[in-house]
């Protein structure tokens, strides 16, 4: 950590506001992510976790703050203009495109990119992720759910992020599947992607990051290296229920 | 036996122009997620168009259609940007209001423009006719020609939308607006470019419809066809390419035959009863697929 503070980060926010309306979402966070870190965002439900991603991502607009892509301003682009510029989301839900094939998803994953690319970045996909090769030309929606969310995770990876966020890839998992996901997440920090990841799965979480933070109702209340909050009291108590 | 196969073969050119404005209708509704009740009123719109080339200008029935065809789609994509897509985050029922709104504002601009007399069309496509069966079977060219274009129409946008990187896009689209942005596809643009390519079918089907069926156009010409290929976009299962084809079709035929077998005035409710049938049965039309999500 302390080599990876000396430089600037890959994104950085700054006094984050969001709100739903009149519902003061998030209240004023800071966060950032350095290269080839994985950085984890934990905390309970309904903390404001999806909301900071989605807002990072530029689904939702902030009403106050900054969001910096490597020291440009990204808070006011639109989430279409964003994904160019080398920041993926791999949303919530997965929400893959349930009626369109196992490879028209991963074209579309590359929607920004020169279409001579996307083949090679297809079969890379496909090297990482076999079961997507079994099911090329399936209709998505006839998927398992591990191999839904591995989809959701190769149609992220194929805009070529330098920043990838998953939002929740192990829920609704089966635990054995959770164990993949997982070790899938450190192979891609193995291969030089830099991740922010928002878990349920604290412990999961915490095991793979290197610093985390932790969010309690729209505001970030720890943050520091991920070994040292899983063996943090309160943390333990609020997230890894022991 | 000669009379069934004149009334199916018009039913079947009926029915060609209904599939070609229920696509719309159901492109529209598979991107934009709203029923443009305007839509019968773009045809209309198209066919003064036709209508006035043809006449004032006495240009050949080609570029008439065409220059339909040019500006149905910029009324197409102004109607968006200005009336729907400031509602983009409003409630299903305020756009549908604003839709009917649109729908009565393009059939008094009309009235205004071409005054409530009917244009009488003479016939737009003049080309000789086909003579089957030592020429008891008479099959017009008008007829031939819809079946036609319905069919060009039919392969080129399910390859457009199997094929191409646009028409990929507007499917991510029409299931997920939101996880299609993260992709990088411009949604804003998507939505206006699928109202671009329905207004552009409503053009081609004001002409085919002012050729086959319909010679006096006022400017409730549009009503009527709009509401079936409403009706046929919903009874195939709306959305759905081949859905649009084979609910045009099926409606097309029930109605010429309903009008030649059972009586002129029941065929339109005829119409409405086999809709009401095949939804009681088949509630998202018949190549409807009801949405599942997997957990």
């Amino acid at each position: 950590m302390s080599e990876a503070t000396t430089r600037a980060p890959l994104l950085a926010v700054s006094d984050l506001h969001v709100y739903y309306g009149a519902i003061h979402a998030i209240k004023g966070i800071s966060l950032e992510v350095y290269d080839n870190e994985i950085v984890t965002l934990i905390g309970a439900n309904g903390a404001g976790k999806s909301t900071t991603l989605n807002t990072i991502a530029g689904l939702l607009r902030p009403r106050q703050g900054t969001v910096t892509l490597n020291g440009a301003p990204i808070h006011g682009l639109g989430a279409s203009r964003i994904v160019g510029l080398g920041l993926s989301l791999c949303p919530e839900g997965r929400r893959i495109f349930q009626q369109m094939t196992v490879r028209e998803n991963l074209e579309m994953g590359a929607y920004s990119r020169p279409a001579a690319e996307i083949p090679a970045s297809i079969e890379e996909m496909f090297q990482r992720f076999p079961r997507l090769r079994e099911r090329e030309k399936q209709i998505a929606g006839t998927l398992s759910g591990g191999e839904q969310q591995m989809l959701a995770m190769a149609r992220a990876l194929m805009s070529k992020p330098r920043l990838l966020m998953l939002d929740e890839p192990s829920m609704g998992l089966a635990p054995i599947l959770v164990e993949q996901i997982f070790s899938i997440i450190s192979e891609l920090h193995a291969s030089g992607v830099t991740v922010l990841l928002v878990e349920q799965n604290a412990q999961m979480a915490l095991q793979v990051a290197d610093r985390a933070y932790v969010m309690e109702t729209g505001l970030i209340t720890m943050q520091g290296d991920a070994s040292d909050l899983l063996h943090n009291d309160a943390v333990q108590k609020a997230y890894l229920g022991s | 036996m000669v009379a069934f196969l004149r009334y199916l073969i018009n039913g079947i050119s009926l029915g060609s122009v209904y599939a070609i404005i229920a696509l719309g209708y159901s492109m529209v509704y598979g991107i934009a997620k709203m029923l443009n009740f305007a839509h019968g009123d773009i045809i209309m719109i198209g066919a003064y168009i036709v209508y006035c080339v043809m006449v004032y200008l006495t240009m050949p029935p080609l570029i008439a259609v065409l220059c339909a065809v040019v500006v149905c789609t910029i009324l197409g994509i102004v109607i968006e940007r200005l009336a729907y897509k400031p509602l983009r985050q409003s409630a299903s029922l305020a756009v549908l209001i604003t839709a009917i709104g649109v729908s009565y504002f393009l059939q008094n601009a009309a009235m205004l423009i071409w005054g409530s007399n009917p244009k009488v069309f003479s016939s737009v496509f003049a080309l000789g006719s086909l003579r089957l069966l030592n020429g008891e079977l008479v099959i017009s060219s008008e007829t031939l020609l819809t079946i036609g274009a319905n069919i060009v129409i039919m392969v080129a946008l399910t390859l457009f939308t199997g094929k191409t990187k646009m028409g990929k896009a507007m499917r991510a689209v029409s299931e997920d607006k939101g996880a299609a942005e993260l992709m990088g596809i411009n949604v804003n643009r998507t939505i206006s470019m699928t109202f671009a390519i329905g207004s552009a079918l409503a053009a081609i089907a004001g002409a085919l419809l002012c050729s086959t069926t319909n010679p006096n156009l006022v400017p409730t010409t549009g009503s009527m066809p709009g509401i079936k290929a409403f009706t046929a976009a919903v009874f195939g299962g709306i959305g759905s390419i081949p859905g649009a084809l084979i609910g045009g079709l099926l409606l097309g035929v029930i109605e010429i035959l309903g009008k030649a077998y059972i009586s002129t005035e029941l065929s339109d409710a005829l119409v409405f009863a086999v809709l009401i049938i095949v939804l009681l049965f088949k509630p998202a039309g018949l190549l409807g697929k009801p949405m599942r999500e997997k957990v």
